[in-house]
Formats: C-alpha cells, structure tokens, sequence
C-alpha cells in the first residue's frame, strides 16, 4: 500500500478498562497493519495489565479484547516490548502475562515468543529508533 | 517541514485540542506544512457543529474551522471514534438511519487509515493528548 516503510511504534500506558485508550489503541494496531510498516508495540506504566491473562470482564460488562493480543501475530505484529519496572512496580511476572507467540516465516514457521521484556533504559532505546511513536 | 497532528483528547475537558491548535497555528506562520489533523479518541468531539461554549470563551470548533478554512487543513475526525461518541455527517447518518448529522464546517469523517497514511507521509507525528 506504501513505498515508504517506516518503524511506528504504538506506546500503550493504560489499564485495559476504565478507560477506552486500550481498546482504540488495538484498533489503530489493527487497521494500521494493512500498511505494511514496521510496527512494534510497547506495554509500560499499568499498559502492562493490558497483557494480563484470566482478563474477566462479565461483571463490568465490557468487552474483553484481550485475546486479540493473541492474534496479533497473523497481522505480522510480533514485537511487543514489555518494561520490566513497570511489571515489578505492580508485582507481575512474565508468567502473568498470556503467552503471545507467532510464527516465524523465515524459520520454517517456528512458533516464537511475541513478548519482548525490557528494562526501562533499554525501553528509551527502543523510542529513539523509531520514525513513528503513537502513544495511547 | 511536514507535520501529521493527532488530537486526542475532548475539547474544552482537557487543554490538548487548544494546544494542537496553537501549534498548529505556529508552525504554519513559521512556513512548515501541516498535512493533516486527525482527531481520535474524545478529540473527535471538537468537530460538532452544535456545541455553543460560553461567549465569553474561546470557540475551539469554530477557531479549527476558520483556521482549517484559512489554510486548507484537512481534519479528519476518526469514523470508529466518531460513531462511538455520536458524531455524524450526512452521509453516515443517511447509513445508519439516524435523523441527523452534527459535523462542523471543514472536518471530514474517514478511517483509521488515514491516521496511518499521515504518519507515513509527514516527517513528524505529533499527539496532542493524556
């Protein structure tokens, strides 16, 4: 759809429901992945509870998105930069996290990890690189 | 240079629409481009045509519209956004059989992929949010 390929990367600092930030983020992540980008997503502050697994949202009566991250992979959206303080500032582990994976078509479609956990200095570094950062 | 703007918070609620406007404003007196605005999330809501602010305030939709009018601005309210929160022109509103439309003068309603092809396009992306 473009010539020009540049590296966007969609900053997402929200708790997934309270607010709508989470779920029009997703939406942007979505349409924006027919452009044929470069795209990376990064999960800090409470974003990261966005990539919480068990999300149950029946009592809020919300729609839960969150097995979309899951899907994410079939769009060709395959890094997603997790900030290490920002988990250990809200006591989670990887291991709260869903297990996000894609599948690798230049390693014989090797299903691989999606999730990338950074620390918070790297994290800069991953901003600096970027052409494009949304932040959500 | 080229600018993309995003707007995405809710006129008159939070600062961000009249700082994008500022900006805006700036940096087309300083002879840099601004390719287009895109409203998203509440910001969408600067673009009703039937909001009536106190007279003594700063009429944010009607500042956007002379200054989109000024210097052939596209601003772009986001569809998914705008259908969300009530916004509609004629168009969508003949679609979804609403009785209604509530667009200002110089916005238009598009996609998301107009959000992406401005930040493809321009040589910095600016938001104007939270």
């Amino acid at each position: 759809m473009s010539e020009v390929i540049k590296k966007f990367l969609y900053v997402n600092r929200k708790a997934p429901y309270g607010t709508i930030y989470a779920q029009e983020a997703l939406e942007v992540v979505l349409i924006g992945a027919a452009f044929d980008q470069d795209v990376s997503l990064a999960f800090l502050d409470d974003g990261v509870f966005q990539l919480t697994k068990g999300q149950d949202t029946k009592a809020a009566g919300l729609k839960n998105f969150s097995p979309t991250f899951r899907a994410l992979g079939d769009y060709e959206v395959t890094k997603l930069y997790v900030e290490q303080e920002s988990l250990d500032e809200r006591g989670l582990t990887l291991d709260d996290l869903q297990d996000i994976q894609y599948e690798d078509e230049d390693d014989d479609y090797e299903e691989k990890p999606s999730i990338i956990v950074v620390s918070r200095a790297e994290m800069a570094n991953v901003m600096a690189d970027q052409d494009v950062v949304l932040s959500f | 240079m080229k600018f993309g703007i995003v707007v995405s918070e809710g006129p008159y609620t939070h600062q961000a629409s009249d700082s994008a406007y500022n900006f805006v404003k700036a940096a087309l007196a300083k002879g840099h481009e601004v390719s287009r605005v895109f409203f998203y999330h509440d910001g969408v809501n600067v673009g009703t045509r039937l909001s009536i602010p106190p007279q003594d305030d700063r009429q944010i939709q009607a500042q956007w519209t002379a200054l989109g009018k000024e210097h052939d601005l596209d601003l772009v309210i986001c569809i998914a956004a705008a259908q969300r929160r009530g916004l509609l022109d004629q168009n969508e509103a003949d679609r979804q059989g609403k009785d209604a439309n509530n667009i200002a003068d110089g916005f238009r309603i598009s996609g998301l992929g107009q959000l992406i092809e401005m930040s493809i396009q321009a040589d910095r992306t600016i938001t104007f949010g939270d």
